[in-house]
């Protein structure tokens, strides 16, 4: 089971508290979590990545085990510690602006 | 007796504020979607529970949120769970994607950047929504980069309404301060097929066959500032305002002058006359009396606050030029808000309610047509927009 953990403001646009648990195939990548992210909470398309050019909006970053995932390719297997279930999926709005 | 809803977007979510017809006790709902931009929130005319919202963020993108109830509850169209676990989503409400195809007529890939040079045209936010005079599901949308878009599905669907940015002056348009953004778009009540826009900083646009050709309709503007100050294209039109019995009767508030437009815009006059400042951003129309004109002047436009400390609404009786202070209710001292370009709207009342909103986050009213003024709120985040519906 991969845990994911969303920015409060797309918890609160998918109307969501806590983690999210995803169930999904091998290879599981950024682009397959988002995928499925999307499936379940379609309001949370393009809100992740563009609707058009399907790249990560650039005020987001993918982080887990302490690591930033965020220029790792789409399609790079996650570590198996997030797919495991072991350690979440960060996906973390920058700290910029008010 | 009638009920009076009053729609704010500001920098940090929604407010609803509603009241019986004599405007004195006003109730305040919201935050809704707190923490997000709303740039505007606006009903339809024909099912005022139904609203369309305008939500956005420098870090998550647009939302468009709907409501049936009159914004007691809200949902982003084709937002819902799809039947099938493994079915592509569903949720399109928020893909604005720019039409480039050739049968849309020239397909443009550039505008004009700050610097001169040509830039990719990108899409960053809807500013406005306009939802048709006949039909709750249909509605339009102004956005930046500058285009109009349009959905006939309740906004489940956006498709650009792409002979505006390919009439031929698009590669021309360039960004105001706050970008390139079509600010405004006037629906004409006596001719389904006209329509009016506005574009920051590119000017006024109409088109008179239900949007398949436009054309430019800013000849009498004159704009110092740029290099032909009389061009056919590039004025800051900041906002434009038209009474619904008399839609070929335009008014604008221009970057700097106001102007009155008396033949649907294909010629314009200037009508500041005694303003202490012709710069500003919000214009708007008396319900009743549509010689009657509002306007806010704003110092500079490299200071965006009202002259002398003093919050002062101008009021023409006589469609512009001659102009009178309206101060009662609103601080005379220490001011320095400024009232943005979709702030300003009006009810439908006798006497008729004027209503605004402030960069303080202040929204003020008027129910006797400006006469007096009172904070109906206070101390809400920058306020975006203010729009007004008068319910039966």
């Amino acid at each position: 089971m991969i845990r994911v953990v969303l920015p409060p403001h797309l918890r609160g646009l998918a109307r969501i508290s806590g983690e999210v648990e995803l169930d999904l195939q091998a290879p599981v990548t950024q682009r397959s979590v988002v995928d499925a992210l999307e499936i379940r909470y379609p309001m949370l398309s393009g809100t992740i990545r563009d609707h058009v050019t399907q790249t990560r909006r650039p005020f987001l970053r993918f982080f887990a085990c302490g690591e930033d995932l965020s220029h790792e390719q789409p399609d790079a297997p996650l570590p198996e510690a997030v797919v495991s279930g072991t350690e979440p999926l960060l996906i973390v709005g920058a700290i910029a602006g008010g | 007796m009638s009920n009076v809803r009053v729609l704010v977007g500001t920098r940090k979510g929604a407010f609803i504020l509603t009241s019986d017809g004599k405007r004195e006790r006003w109730d305040v709902s919201g935050p809704h979607f707190a923490g997000w931009e709303i740039y505007h929130l606006k009903g339809s005319p024909i099912d005022p529970n139904r609203l369309y919202a305008s939500q956005s963020s420098g870090w998550f993108g647009q939302v468009i949120q709907r409501s049936s109830d009159g914004g007691k509850t809200w949902e982003t169209p084709g937002g819902e769970t799809t039947p099938k676990p493994d079915a592509p989503p569903t949720g399109k409400s928020n893909k604005f994607v720019y039409d480039t195809s050739p049968p849309a007529g020239k397909p443009l890939t550039t505008h004009q950047w700050y610097d001169g040079t040509q830039h990719p045209w990108e899409f960053k936010r809807v500013w406005h929504l306009e939802p048709s005079l006949i039909d709750p599901d249909d509605v339009y949308a102004g956005v930046e980069d500058a285009a109009l878009f349009r959905s006939t599905d309740g906004a489940h669907t956006w498709r650009e309404v792409a002979g505006l940015r390919g009439h031929g002056t698009g590669p021309q348009w360039q960004p105001g301060a706050g970008g390139l953004c079509l600010h405004t778009i006037i629906l004409d009540p006596k001719d389904p097929k006209r329509m009016f826009i506005a574009i920051s900083a590119a000017g006024a646009f109409r088109t008179d066959d239900g949007g398949t050709t436009w054309r430019p309709i800013n000849r009498g503007l004159h704009s110092p500032y740029i290099p032909d100050p009389n061009a056919e294209i590039g004025h800051c039109v900041h906002h434009v305002a038209m009474h619904p019995a008399r839609p070929g009767v335009l008014f604008m508030q221009k970057h700097w002058d106001v102007m009155r437009s008396e033949n649907a815009g294909d010629s314009w006059q200037e009508v500041s006359g005694n303003l202490p400042s012709d710069f500003g951003f919000v214009i708007d129309v008396h319900a009743h009396e549509p010689e009657t004109i509002y306007v806010v002047p704003i110092k500079s436009d490299g200071e965006h606050f009202v002259p002398d400390g003093k919050l002062r609404v101008y009021r023409s009786r006589s469609g512009g030029n001659e102009w009178e202070a309206l101060t009662k209710g609103l601080p005379q001292a220490n001011c320095y808000v400024n009232v943005l370009r979709d702030a300003m709207a009006v009810d439908s009342l006798d006497k008729c309610g004027v209503y605004f909103g402030t960069t303080g986050g202040q929204v003020y009213a008027s129910a006797d047509a400006g006469d007096t003024w009172s904070p109906i709120v206070r101390d809400l985040p920058a306020v975006l927009s203010v729009e007004v519906q008068t319910l039966p």
